[in-house]
């Protein structure tokens, strides 16, 4: 792995990303705008959107997250570009970090938008600290990135692509407790439930809401999250393949 | 400079199946170095396999690629050999400097190098454009400038000169020869007859198989013609007569 490839990587993918200006604004706007549309539907249970608004903080990111990786990396497998890096002393890993670089810091600037919407203009309130928060939401992007990296590779067109979403994606925010308590679910529903990363995070998220101190469980969770993020990763850049047929 | 292996290519007993089909069925054959070299043949006979193979990114059934003393496609080779695909491969929404910048990038060359390749190319008033609003052959020449800004020793161009007016593939030939003169080793396929005159030796794929391996003047006389055109379906025909 060569780092300064990566972040030449990096760098290209974010200005490729720049220079689609409707993207760039639909990345900024559209997860603080919905969580806006979610707080004035629960104008009257201010406590309940502090669960709720709190979840889709992190979980907005990590749904556009997935799509915009997928689509792009896809892309960049149909478009024979990627057959032509390959050629090139660009390592596997070099690119998939490259990737998770560059959507990352989008992943932590539109964050960083939802959530300064949420805290400052829509009342959110949690009793820890708003930085975890963010941090919690940055990790949670990555792993939308990192999961839809490793999707990418299954799907050979773009409609595929976006068929993904209902499978590894809807899932995972049906069972994290967004919709639903998880020890309100059935047994084995709970089973699986803990088996996705993404309940993980709403885990760190529900510490930070009832603790004013970050405790060390919001940690291990946050590690479970980054955990899962690694291994995608590197479970995507395994799905490249330098010789195809 | 390593001491320069007598063949910059040499392939051996090559076997390649796509999708369960044989597509090149037991092809062998050495490229000099520092010479250019025409891949000729109808479409679908295996072109693109055959460079795939060269540069590789093609699964093989059996056989060996060897390029400048090593196997096809291994690390050592990646700063070595630039690889045109037939269809450009450029970032869309990068303008084409930025484009080429990336690529140049890559191989530690930096912007000047970059604008140079886009001169080279003659996209120098259109390096501010973004590639996914140029023209077929305007693409194909951004994806050219990518691999020229590399300087590689050994360079593979799918069908460079498809869609492109007689002046700019004039120069581009010119290029390629001038390429070829200080050094580099080229790999050129086509399907135009007109450009098989400016290579050094032929390869005429037909079927999975390559029915000539010679230079242009030998093919000539060989078939008793004097345009290569009529060199090819002398072969083709004569192929035929014996099956
Ligand atoms: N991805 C693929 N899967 C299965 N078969 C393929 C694939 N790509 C090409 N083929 C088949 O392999 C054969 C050789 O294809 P190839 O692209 O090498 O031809 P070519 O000589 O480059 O043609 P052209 O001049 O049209 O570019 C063709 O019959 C083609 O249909
Ligand atoms: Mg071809």
């Amino acid at each position: 792995m060569s780092v300064r490839i990566t972040f030449i990587t990096a760098g290209r993918i974010l200005r490729q990303l720049l220079n689609d200006r409707r993207t760039v604004g639909l990345i900024l706007a559209v997860p603080a705008l919905i969580i806006a549309l979610i707080s004035a539907i629960m104008d009257d249970s201010p406590q309940v959107f502090d669960t709720v608004g709190l979840i889709l903080l992190a979980a907005f990111p990590f749904m556009l997250m997935f799509m915009i990786t997928s689509i792009t990396l896809l892309r960049e497998r149909t478009g024979g570009t990627l057959e032509r890096l390959m050629t090139t002393p660009t390592g596997k890993l070099d690119l998939v970090v490259g990737y998770a670089l560059a959507f990352g810091a989008a992943a932590a600037a539109q964050t960083t938008v939802a959530a300064t919407v949420a805290f400052v203009f829509l009342g959110l309130d949690t009793a820890g600290p708003a930085w975890v928060v963010l941090l919690i939401c940055i990790v949670t992007s990555m792993l939308g990135m990192a999961l839809g990296l490793f999707v990418s590779a299954f799907a050979t067109t773009e409609f595929q692509a976006i068929q993904f979403m209902p499978v590894f994606v809807i899932p995972q925010l049906f069972l994290c407790g967004l919709i639903w308590p998880a020890d309100q679910m059935a047994g084995w529903l709970q089973g699986v439930s803990d088996a996705l990363p993404l309940t993980y995070a709403v885990k760190a998220l529900t510490e930070v809401q009832l603790n004013p101190e970050v405790t060390d469980a919001m940690w291990g969770y946050l590690a479970v999250v980054f955990g899962a993020v690694l291994v995608a990763t590197v479970l995507g850049a395994a799905t490249l393949r330098r010789r195809t047929n | 400079m390593p001491p320069t292996p007598a063949a910059a290519v040499a392939v051996t007993d090559l076997v390649v199946d796509r999708g369960k089909k044989p597509v090149l069925k037991n092809v062998s054959t050495a490229i000099a170095a520092g010479s250019v070299t025409g891949l000729l043949g109808p479409s679908g006979s295996g072109k693109t396999t055959f460079i795939r193979a060269v540069v590789g990114t093609q699964q093989v059934k059996s056989g060996t690629v060897e390029v400048l003393g090593h196997p096809a496609g291994s690390k050592p080779l990646r700063r070595r050999v630039a690889y045109v695909t037939q269809d450009a491969s450029i970032y869309r929404d990068l303008s084409v400097k930025a484009n080429v910048a990336y690529f140049a990038a890559l191989y530690g060359k930096n912007r000047h190098e970059a604008m140079h390749a886009v001169e080279r190319v003659g996209m120098g008033d259109h390096a501010d454009r973004l590639a996914g609003n140029l023209s077929g052959g305007q693409k194909t020449r951004t994806s050219l400038a990518c691999a020229l800004v590399i300087e590689p020793e050994v360079l593979v161009l799918d069908e460079p000169t498809v869609g492109l007016d007689p002046v700019i593939r004039e120069e581009l030939w010119d290029q390629f020869r001038e390429l070829a003169r200080q050094g580099a080793t080229l790999l050129v396929s086509s399907h135009v007859m007109d450009e098989a005159d400016r290579c050094d030796r032929l390869l005429l794929l037909r079927e999975g198989r390559f029915i000539a391996d010679d230079t242009p003047a030998d093919l000539r006389a060989s078939t008793g013609t004097d345009n290569l055109e009529a060199a090819f379906l002398h072969l083709i025909r004569s192929l035929e007569g014996v099956n």
